[in-house]
């Protein structure tokens, strides 16, 4: 129990890490290094390796943004495999339809509630 | 004063990024918000029947509903001066972009405004997140129909 802790701290810590390198290092700026980590997360998850990282790191690697791209393949793959090529289109938000309803009824919320000062 | 001269002149006098220490600030404060969300996701897994896996949907939620609230009063903005990366990475750095792009824009009205911008930071990540997982998925699904690789 404990040593879930320990391992979402380092791991969620390394994939921040890479995320300042790509700012930092390779320029990039943070929308284009949301992209990339996003993709990467797809990426691995087509070469299954980005389940056997949740199962050690937990929420280390559920909740950075390379889950995002992670979640949408997954969902794409496993309606795939039930139902062909259509499975693709219809399983993509299976998994994170949570996060993207939850931005969305958050964000008009917040929208009602709070007042602009300045940038927020 | 040429384009390579004004090239050097600029690299040398522009402050360079204390990749060190951001690299730091980044990993504690990354590591912390994944910390928080294993301790949602613990709370949802002994209290409410989700599983280790199933859990990552709820907890996710959570973690937006905070990152709403602290952009709402202003705090998120302190939390990414600090962290950097270590703030934009975790989900709730996709939130604050949601979050704060709705609030900005509410004098434009709900619809022109909220509505139309909301998604302005936030867009491109899931349109480059849904076409890669589209091909990935779709190379996949090509390889198992071609008996290359197995589910």
């Amino acid at each position: 129990m404990v040593s879930m802790f320990v391992t979402a701290f380092i791991v969620g810590g390394l994939i921040c890490v890479i995320g300042q390198l790509l700012f930092d290092v390779a320029k990039l700026t943070p929308a284009h290094t949301l992209c990339t980590l996003v993709v990467a997360g797809s990426i691995l998850d087509g070469l299954g390796l980005y389940e056997p990282l949740i199962d050690f790191a937990g929420a280390g690697a559920t909740v950075p943004i390379t889950s995002f791209g992670n979640s949408l393949t997954h969902g794409a793959m496993a309606e795939a495999e039930k139902h062909g090529f259509i499975g693709v289109l219809t399983g993509m938000f299976e998994v994170t339809s949570s996060g993207i309803s939850a931005a969305i009824l958050f964000g008009f919320i917040a929208a009602i509630i709070f007042k602009s000062k300045g940038k927020v | 004063m040429d384009e390579k001269k004004y090239a050097t002149l600029e690299k040398k006098i522009s402050p360079k990024p204390q990749i060190a220490r951001n690299m730091f600030t980044a990993f504690v404060t990354g590591g912390t918000i994944c910390l928080i969300g294993q301790g949602i996701s613990l709370f949802y897994t002994t209290f409410f029947d989700f599983t280790e896996r199933t859990s990552s949907n709820p907890t996710v939620a959570t973690m937006i509903f905070i990152a709403m609230l602290l952009t709402g009063f202003g705090q998120y903005k302190k939390i990414a001066q600090f962290g950097g990366a270590g703030a934009a990475v975790p989900i709730t750095g996709f939130s604050n972009a949601v979050v704060s792009a709705a609030i900005e824009h509410k004098s434009e009205g709900y619809v022109l405004g909220v509505g139309g911008n909301m998604f302005k930071l936030a867009g491109s990540v899931i349109l480059f997140g849904v076409f890669s997982a589209f091909l990935v998925a779709l190379v996949k699904t090509i390889l198992v129909k071609f008996g290359v690789v197995s589910w």
